[in-house]
C-alpha cells in the first residue's frame, strides 16, 4: 500500500501544477464541529493536511479543581457531548475507584443499560454523518430519527436530552420510571430492521463502496502507535476492548453477558447475526471497515441491552445513591479507562483530602483517534477527506476540552 | 399569433412583436413554474424518502406556496458581493447560467407543433444551448474570489465538458434512428401505442436511454453527480459566495435545466407528446378529425370562426392533452433524478470522469453502431419484428422508397400503420408557420 502510494505521488508530481493552501473549516459543513483544516493542495489532490484545534476549549480540566466531584459531573457531559452518559459513567466510576467504593450490582446493571444505549446513539450519529459527507443526506435523517427515540428515552429517565448528568459517583438519584423497561424493549425491536436499512442505503451502497473501500487505510501498528482507540482501533484489525479487557471495577459490569468484541481478525468478522458481506474492495482498517464496525457494535450493543433487562428485572436487589456533594476525596489518586463510544475515555484524579480534586486530567479518544490523519490523507483527493475524517468519528468537544 | 393581430389590422411589425413577446412571457412562465413545481417536488419527495412531512403549511394543506415563499426569503436577504470578487463577472454569471436554460425552452415542443420556434436542427440547437450554462456556473466560480469556489468551478468545467460527449452521442443515436433532428418530427414519429416510443425501438435504444439518464443528471450537476457544488466537500462550491436573488438564478437555472434534459429525455425516447395509449387518436382530436373529434368541431368550429380565428378546437384539445402528457413525463423524470439524490451518495471526481469516459462514451458508441446495423438490417421497431416476422428480415437495399413526400396535414391513421415499419421521417410542419411548400427528401 505505501509503495503504492509513493507510485502514485511520482505519477501526480509529474504533473505538478501551482499547490493552494485552502482552510477547511472552522466554519465548514463537514469538519464535525469548529475543527479547522489547512490542505495543501495540488489541484484535486491534497499533498499535506494539518489539523488546528482549540476552537472549543473550555478548560475542562481546570474547572474540575474548582468543583467537588458530583458538581463537576455535569461538565463530563459536554466532553463527548453525542455521549454524555458514556462520559458521565467515566467519571463515576473513576470516583468510585478513588473512593474505594463499589456499587451494587442492579445499579451496574443499569449502568450497562444506559451505556449501550447512549453507544447505539452516538454510533448512529456516525454512521448519518458519515453519509453526509458523502452527500447522502436520507441516511442522516433516518439515524437521527432513531437517535430521537433514545434521546426520548433517556427524556424521560433524567429529564434532558443532550446533557443528561445521569450516573453518578456511587448510584442514581432516581431509577427508571415504570413501563421504561418495556418501552426500551419495544424501541429495540422496532429500531433491529432499521439497521438493515441502514446497510442498504450505506454499508453496501456501491457508490459508498466505492468511496470508502481502500481509502485512508489505517494499519494496526500505525493505529497503535498513535494510540487510537475504540472503532478506530478495532476497524485496524486489534482485538481489544476494554468492556472485556480493561480494569475489573469496569469490566464487572459487563461479566455474564454474551457478547462480541466487533474487530475484522484475519479479515473475518464474528458471525452470531446475519451481517452484510464485507465487499471484496475493502482493506482492513480503511473507512468502510471503521464504519462496518461501529454499525456491529450497534448490534452487539442492542444483544447487550436486551440481556441488561432482563437481568435487571431479576434482580432484587436496590439501586444505590449517589455520594454526597462534599464528599472528602481521600489521599491519592485514581485513572481510569472506559470504552466510550469513541474509543477510550480516561479519568485520572488526585485527591489532596479535602472534596475538591487536586488535579484532573482527562484523555480523550477523539484526540488520539485525529491524530494519524495527517498520515492517512497524504495524496488523496480532497472528497476523500471528508470520508477519512467522518470515519475516524471525532468530537471536538472532547479534543478541546 | 402574429396573424391574428395583422387580421385585426394592426402594423405588420408590431404584431410580430407583441407576438414574440407573448411567446416569450408565455415561455418564461413555463420555465419558472417548472422551476417552482420542481422546487416544491423536491421538498415533498425528499421529505417523505426522509421520513418527513415536509411543507404542510404555507398555501394550504400540501404547502403549495412554499416555492415562492421561499423566492420572497431570498429576495429580502442582503445581497453581498464579496469584496475579492470581480464584481462585473459576478453580477453578470447567474443571468447566464438562466438565460441559457430560459433560451432551451424556445426549441422545446410541448406538443405537436407547439413550440415557440421550430427549428429543423431543434436537437442541435438544445444541445449547443444547454451547454452554455455552464460559462455561467464557471463564471461565477471564477469571479467569487474564492478557493472553494474556484474548485467548484474547475470541477464543472471538467465533469459538464467531459458529460456533453455521451449526451450528445445519445441524441445521435436518435437522430441516426429518425433521419431528423427537428424535435416536432421526432415527437410525431413515436405516435401510436407506447411501443412506437424510441426506448422500445430496439434493444440498443433501450439502453442508450439508460445512457442518457446517467448524462442528463450529471450535465444538470444533480446527485451523485453534484461535485460543483457538493457542499460536504467545497462548501457550497461555485454557490459559496453567492446569496438572495443571484442565488435564485442560479437555483432556477438548475431546476429548469433539470426540466429541460428531462423534457428532452420523453421526447427522444419516451414518445414525447403521445402517451402510452394514442387516446388523442383514438378519440379522433388530431387535425383529421375522428368520431368525438368531428362532433366537438361541428360544435365548436362555428363559435370559433365567428370569433375570426382560424383554430381546429378538436386538434387543439388533442395538443393539450399530449402537452400535459408531455409535461408529466418531464416531471416524471424530474421525480427520478430527485429521487436518485435522495439515496445515492455522491461520487469522486475521478470516478465521475472514469464512469463518463471509460463507460458511457464506450457504451454509447456501440449502440450507435448497433441501432446503424439494427435499422440497416431491421428497419421497423423491435415490436414490428416481434409482430410481423413474414416482413423480415427485410434489408436496407431491398427497399426502393425514397421517396419524396410533400409537407403538410397528414393521415394519422397512415402514419399509425407505418410508424411500426418506419416509413414517417418526412413529417408535417406547421401551417402557422407558413412551411406547406417544404419538400424534405426522406433520409433513407
Amino acid at each position: 500500500m505505501q509503495a503504492e502510494r509513493a507510485k502514485s505521488d511520482t505519477v501526480e508530481f509529474d504533473v505538478r501544477t501551482d499547490e493552494m493552501l485552502i482552510n477547511m473549516g472552522p466554519q465548514h459543513p463537514s469538519t464535525h464541529g469548529v475543527l479547522r483544516v489547512v490542505l495543501r493542495t495540488d489541484g484535486e489532490v491534497v499533498s499535506e493536511v494539518t489539523p488546528h484545534i482549540g476552537y472549543l476549549h473550555r478548560s475542562a480540566e481546570k474547572i474540575a479543581e474548582k468543583l467537588t466531584v458530583r458538581q463537576y459531573l455535569p461538565f463530563t457531559d459536554r466532553l463527548d457531548y453525542l455521549a454524555g452518559m458514556n462520559m458521565n459513567l467515566g467519571w463515576a466510576l473513576t470516583v468510585e475507584k478513588l473512593l474505594g467504593q463499589r456499587v451494587s450490582e442492579k445499579t451496574r446493571r443499569l449502568r450497562v443499560i444506559i451505556a449501550e444505549l447512549n453507544r447505539i446513539a452516538s454510533h448512529l450519529v456516525a454512521a448519518g454523518c458519515f453519509g453526509l459527507d458523502l452527500g447522502s443526506f436520507t441516511p442522516f435523517m433516518w439515524t437521527f430519527r432513531e437517535r430521537e427515540k433514545i434521546v426520548d428515552l433517556f427524556e424521560e429517565i433524567c429529564g434532558a436530552r443532550l446533557t443528561y448528568s445521569y450516573l453518578l459517583p456511587g448510584g442514581v438519584t432516581a431509577g427508571p420510571p415504570d413501563g421504561w423497561f418495556g418501552r426500551c424493549e419495544a424501541f429495540l425491536d422496532q429500531f433491529e430492521p432499521v439497521i438493515d436499512e441502514l446497510h442498504a442505503v450505506l454499508t453496501n451502497n456501491a457508490i459508498f463502496i466505492k468511496r470508502t473501500a481502500g481509502i485512508g487505510v489505517l494499519p494496526p501498528e500505525m493505529a497503535i502507535d498513535y494510540g487510537c482507540t475504540g472503532p478506530v482501533l478495532r476497524a485496524s484489525g486489534v482485538d481489544w476492548d476494554l468492556r472485556r479487557d480493561g480494569e475489573p471495577i469496569y469490566t464487572e459490569m459487563y461479566d455474564g453477558y454474551t457478547w462480541q468484541v466487533i474487530a475484522p481478525i484475519n479479515g473475518r468478522y464474528p458471525d452470531d447475526h446475519p451481517y452484510p458481506p464485507v465487499p471484496p474492495e475493502a482493506v482492513v482498517g480503511d473507512s468502510w471497515h471503521r464504519f462496518f464496525v461501529r454499525m456491529l457494535e450497534v448490534v452487539q450493543s442492542m444483544y447487550l441491552i436486551r440481556q441488561g433487562i432482563e437481568k435487571y428485572s431479576a434482580d432484587d436487589g436496590e439501586l444505590d445513591k449517589p455520594i454526597e456533594i462534599r464528599k472528602k476525596l481521600p489521599k491519592g489518586e485514581a485513572y481510569l479507562e472506559t470504552e466510550a463510544p469513541k474509543g477510550q475515555m480516561g479519568f485520572m484524579i488526585v485527591g489532596d483530602g479535602s472534596a475538591v480534586p487536586w488535579r484532573v486530567r482527562i484523555r480523550s479518544s477523539s484526540f488520539c483517534n485525529i491524530s494519524p490523519l495527517p498520515e492517512l490523507c497524504r495524496g488523496v483527493l480532497i472528497a476523500d477527506m471528508p470520508a477519512i475524517l467522518a470515519s475516524l468519528d471525532i468530537v471536538l468537544g472532547e479534543i478541546d476540552r | 399569433m402574429a396573424e391574428l393581430l395583422i387580421s385585426i389590422s394592426t402594423p405588420d411589425w408590431l404584431a410580430h412583436i407583441i407576438a414574440a413577446l407573448v411567446q416569450c412571457a408565455l415561455l418564461l412562465a413555463i420555465a419558472l413554474c417548472s422551476a417552482a413545481v420542481g422546487i416544491w417536488l423536491e421538498r415533498k419527495v425528499s421529505a417523505r424518502i426522509q421520513d418527513r412531512l415536509g411543507p404542510t403549511r404555507v398555501g394550504g394543506r400540501f404547502g403549495w406556496l412554499q416555492p415562492p415563499a421561499d423566492g420572497l426569503k431570498l429576495i429580502c436577504k442582503e445581497d453581498i458581493i464579496p469584496a475579492a470578487a470581480d464584481h462585473i463577472l459576478f453580477r453578470i454569471a447567474p443571468y447566464i447560467s438562466f438565460c441559457a436554460v430560459f433560451c432551451v425552452f424556445l426549441a422545446l415542443p410541448f406538443a405537436n407543433g407547439w413550440v415557440a420556434v421550430e427549428l429543423n436542427a431543434g436537437a442541435f440547437f438544445l444541445l449547443a444551448v444547454a451547454g452554455l450554462e455552464i460559462f455561467g456556473v464557471i463564471l461565477g466560480g471564477y469571479a467569487s474570489g474564492s478557493k472553494w469556489s474556484l474548485y467548484g468551478a474547475m470541477r464543472e468545467a471538467a465533469q459538464v465538458v467531459s458529460y456533453e460527449i455521451p449526451l450528445g452521442l445519445c441524441v445521435v443515436v436518435i437522430i441516426l434512428l429518425t433521419g431528423t433532428m427537428n424535435l416536432v418530427a421526432i415527437g410525431n414519429q413515436q405516435a401510436g401505442w407506447f411501443f412506437n416510443w424510441h426506448i422500445f425501438h430496439d434493444p440498443f435504444t433501450f439502453v442508450t436511454f439508460w445512457v442518457y439518464v446517467t448524462c442528463a443528471v450529471a450535465s444538470s450537476n444533480r446527485a451523485p453527480f453534484d461535485l460543483p457544488e457538493a457542499e460536504s466537500e467545497l462548501v457550497a462550491g461555485f454557490l459559496t459566495e453567492y446569496s438572495g436573488f443571484r442565488w435564485v438564478f442560479f437555483f432556477m437555472g438548475e431546476y429548469a435545466s433539470m426540466f429541460v434534459v428531462s423534457a428532452l429525455g420523453a421526447l427522444l425516447f419516451l414518445g414525447g407528446w403521445n402517451g402510452p395509449v394514442p387516446i388523442a387518436s383514438l378519440l379522433g382530436l388530431t387535425p383529421e378529425h375522428g368520431a368525438i373529434g368531428g362532433w366537438i368541431n361541428t360544435i365548436l368550429g362555428p363559435i370559433i370562426s365567428m370569433l375570426g380565428l382560424t383554430l381546429d378546437p378538436a386538434a387543439w384539445i388533442g395538443n393539450l392533452l399530449g402537452m400535459c402528457n408531455f409535461i408529466a413525463k418531464a416531471f416524471l423524470g424530474m421525480t427520478f433524478m430527485i429521487w436518485l439524490r435522495w439515496t445515492l451518495p455522491r461520487l469522486r471526481i475521478d470516478q465521475v470522469i472514469t464512469t463518463c469516459l471509460k463507460y458511457c462514451v464506450p457504451i454509447v458508441s456501440a449502440m450507435l453502431a448497433g441501432v446503424m446495423l439494427w435499422s440497416f438490417f431491421l428497419p421497423g421497431g423491435l415490436f414490428a419484428a416481434l409482430t410481423q416476422p413474414a416482413s423480415f428480415p427485410r434489408s436496407a437495399w431491398e427497399r426502393t422508397d425514397s421517396t419524396l413526400r410533400v409537407d403538410g396535414p397528414q393521415d394519422v391513421g397512415e402514419m399509425q400503420e407505418e410508424a411500426g415499419t418506419r416509413n414517417v421521417t418526412a413529417l408535417r410542419s406547421h401551417a402557422e408557420h407558413g412551411n406547406e411548400g417544404n419538400i424534405q427528401e426522406e433520409s433513407r
